[in-house]
């Protein structure tokens, strides 16, 4: 308890410090117009690894929320502009559509028993090719005004899609914290076999929370298209990256059973305030992108170094046993 | 004046808050097999450990053939001829037996290994051992038993010179430690030192020269073997006379509450039997007789291809571990660390994953009604750990046995199985374990216990039915109890 706690607030302090050093350096940062615009920036980041944190604690994993959030911008985008459909039914097809990824995912990873890492791989290639059949390479534009407000719209001086993340975060947090469905998420990214052994019916779970995870890219697959207007074939490429990052940062495993939503909103700043700081400052985006993976192979090292040291206490299970265990 | 191949003076080693070793000195003589006996926790481990070079000490001195060892690595240790087998294997499940003998030392060229010689050195080694494994064979496809005997011809691959063997009989059968006797006393014979750490005090008779009990983190005394009695190696060991190790109860059988008939699949056939309210029934036989496997689809973790289960007279279908947990089936799984409890879990976690659904408002999680029935159930707990937020990982494996076991007494199971509940475990932890069950079964349970711990079965079982080869062999009422008897139903005899 005391361990993860410190581990917040140890990234907390990373996120304070890169604010002041952004205060400094980027005239213009530290600015309530740029607030604005940067939580604005973050809200889909917020949205997707709210999902994605999830199935990182039950023990999974999703490469192919980049390819959903093109596809779901692709699907409504075709069918409110070439369909003539009603643009919010069109919307609620596009997330039935992406719920039914999550669950087609899950059904590959637990059925064929394939590295969830590999099957969201594949996943990923298929929802890219399907977007841009569907699309023919090109964007879809002709998108009616009002579709514009979930990516655009303000309440007051809010934006939505920042009221959007606010609300989905507290869902999250409730679910992770609250409900036996978050319990058991722990408990199934723990140690499944001990789980199912204990009467955890983890196949129902570990369904869930892949299609959690997509209802959850979808929504931040909409917000996307209303922000860009359209429908873009590439509109989350390399997306995934992201994420994963701004999950890790906030603290959570990539072995499953630990992480906090509360980590996870600290990360997602973290992500928000080196790319808008960096962007304020003028480093063009191809820096940015050094500067992402050396975030990710820092959080992932620090974790894996702290892991290590801990190793070395007595009293933990040796991880060669347990990899001979599962292997045999 | 005997030969001293290994000294080890004045080893003090703490962990913060904790005294692992206090200024412990021992001397092992060559040729000798020497007991550390003591509870877990005693610092057995630890010394161990330091003898191995696999943790630092923080004073004292270690001596091999009376030569001052400053430099205690790993390596070097090895380098003397200092072999550790520990309780978790470290073999590598996807390379071949021979392989993984030779592993850090393969036969060959520099560049390309000579299987063929490896193979047929590692042949021999295993005939020498009178053990039966092909040396091609991958370890992956072994039982835990072979593995075992894999780790020992490691060592004696090794040309090892002191050997130290943690729970080596942990997982083998009466038979299989038997083998593993024979090839104790040749290492014997042939002048190697062995220092054999076992919670069996069967064993420490049958197999050692000398102990050495350790408790608290102290060595409180070296003896021979030969020279002390049972009651007193106990009493050393936890300071306390355990009068009768099995405790007894006095129950009258209640009506039928588990009913099997014809039960098939996962290897196992045709069994069929009866379990009562307050009833004890042990489960005998060899490692592959279809124990474990019968438990697993009793509990729905496997298949059953057919036959019928009742339960409380009513013929149900148990597809999974959640069906069987609605129906009041718990099951205490035989390997803890991997299946019967969450590691990374908090006790609190552990405990209350069987029931969440149950103590749930809609989707939310009581947490009021949560700690309330974990601190009603605290003094029968007996976990002895800080807080309830402590993680599993950190306790010692008798605590995190009374974990895997508190999460059904807490869900109020009608039918518990009970496989291997004991292992590893050491004597004051067995206790309670025992008083567990037996509180268990005062308070309705009906209890299937699976154990190898001849003993055990004997004082806990109040009728053991024998396995062999997936098969019953046959049903031994309390009056006919004997180990005899039900190791020879065990071999196969029926009589």
């Amino acid at each position: 308890m005391f361990k993860q706690f410190k581990k917040q607030l140890a990234i907390l302090i990373i996120l304070v410090l890169l604010v002041m050093f952004f205060a400094f350096a980027a005239p213009g940062f530290f600015t309530f117009n740029n607030f604005i615009s940067l939580i604005r920036q973050i809200s889909i980041l917020g949205v997707v690894s709210t999902g994605m944190s999830l199935v990182l604690v039950s023990g999974g994993l999703d490469l192919s929320v980049g390819s959903q959030i093109s596809l779901i911008g692709i699907i409504c985008a075709a069918l409110i502009v070439n369909g003539a459909v009603n643009p919010f039914l069109a919307c609620i097809i596009g997330l039935v559509c992406i719920m039914l990824i999550g669950f087609i995912n899950s059904t590959i990873i637990i059925t064929a028993n394939i590295w969830p890492m590999i099957a969201t791989i594949a996943m990923m290639q298929v929802l890219q090719g399907i977007a841009y059949i569907i699309s023919g390479g090109l964007p879809i534009y002709g998108l009616p005004e009002y579709m514009k407000w979930i990516g655009q719209g303000y309440v007051w001086v809010i934006p939505v899609p920042v009221i959007i993340m606010a609300v989905i975060m507290l869902i999250g947090s409730f679910l992770l914290n609250k409900t036996y469905f978050g319990r058991y998420l722990y408990a199934v990214g723990s140690n499944a076999e001990a789980a199912r052994l204990s009467g955890v019916n983890i196949t129902i779970i570990r369904t869930a929370v892949y299609i959690i995870c997509s209802l959850l890219t979808g929504i931040g697959g909409l917000i996307m298209m209303g922000r860009v207007a359209s429908g873009q074939p590439k509109a989350g490429a390399n997306f995934e990256m992201d994420v994963l990052t701004a999950c890790v940062v906030g603290g959570v495993g990539l072995n499953g059973g630990v992480g906090t939503m509360s980590g996870v909103v600290i990360g997602v700043f973290i992500m928000g305030v080196l790319s808008n700081g960096l962007g304020v400052m003028g480093v063009g985006e191809y820096y940015q992108l050094v500067c992402k993976g050396v975030v990710l192979i820092l959080a992932v090292g620090f974790d894996g170094i702290q892991q290590k040291h801990a190793n070395k206490k007595p009293h933990r299970v040796s991880p060669g046993n347990s990899q001979l265990k599962q292997e045999a | 004046m005997e030969q001293i191949t290994l000294s080890i003076q004045h080893i003090t080693k703490t962990y913060p808050g904790v005294v692992a070793l206090d200024d412990v000195s021992i001397d092992f003589r060559k040729g000798e097999v020497h007991a550390l006996v003591g509870e877990n926790g005693a610092g057995k481990s630890t010394l161990i450990k330091i003898i191995a070079g696999a943790i630092e000490c923080d004073s004292g001195a270690l001596y091999v053939d009376n030569v001052h060892q400053k430099d205690i690595s790993p390596y070097h240790m090895r380098q003397l001829g200092i072999e550790v087998i520990y309780q978790e294997f470290n073999l590598v499940p996807a390379l071949s037996v021979a392989e993984n003998i030779y592993l850090g030392s393969f036969l060959g060229n520099g560049v390309v290994v000579d299987m063929a010689s490896m193979e047929q050195r590692a042949g021999e080694l295993l005939r020498a051992m009178e053990v039966d494994i092909s040396p091609d064979s991958r370890v992956a496809d072994l039982s835990v038993a072979y593995m075992q005997m894999v780790e020992i011809a490691k060592a004696i691959a090794k040309n090892a010179k002191i050997l130290i063997m943690d729970e080596p009989t942990a997982p083998l059968t009466t038979h299989e430690v038997e083998v593993l006797y024979k090839i104790i006393e040749k290492l014997k014979a042939q002048g190697v030192t062995i220092i054999y750490i076992s919670h069996r005090l069967n064993e420490i008779y049958d197999v050692t020269d000398r102990l050495t009990v350790l408790r608290d983190g102290k060595k409180i005394v070296t003896k021979e073997t030969a020279d002390t009695t049972r009651d007193e190696l106990i009493r050393l060991m936890v300071q306390r006379e355990t009068s009768n190790t099995y405790p007894g109860r006095n129950l009258e059988m209640g009506k039928p509450v588990l009913e099997v008939e014809k039960l098939c699949g996962n290897g196992v056939e045709d069994i069929s039997f009866v379990l009562h309210e307050r009833e004890v029934l042990g489960f005998s036989g060899l490692i592959g007789a279809g124990r474990t496997e019968m438990a697993r689809i009793l509990f729905g973790a496997d298949p059953m291809e057919s036959g019928t289960l009742k339960i409380d007279g009513i013929p149900v279908k148990i597809t999974s571990p959640e069906v069987a947990v609605k129906y009041g089936i718990g099951l205490v799984p035989e390997d803890r660390k991997q299946q019967g409890v969450l590691l990374r879990l908090s006790v609190k976690e552990n405990i209350v994953l069987p029931i969440l659904k149950r103590i749930s408002r809609g989707m939310v999680v009581n947490t009021g009604k949560e700690s309330q029935i974990i601190e009603g159930q605290r003094d029968a707990l007996r976990i002895k750990t800080p807080s309830f937020q402590q993680k599993v990982m950190n306790l010692s494996g008798g605590n995190q046995q009374k974990v895997a076991l508190s999460k059904w007494l807490v869900s109020n199971c009608k039918v518990l199985i009970f496989d291997e509940p004991t292992r590893g475990i050491d004597v004051g932890a067995k206790q309670e374990i025992y008083e567990l069950i037996n509180r268990l079964a005062a308070e309705g349970c009906a209890i299937i216990l699976i154990s190898s711990e001849m003993e055990e079965m004997l004082g806990m079982a109040d009728r053991i039915i024998v396995l062999s080869e997936g098969q019953m062999m046959g049903t031994v009422e309390k009056e006919d109890f004997s180990q005899e008897k039900i190791l020879k139903l065990a071999s196969g005899y029926k009589n």
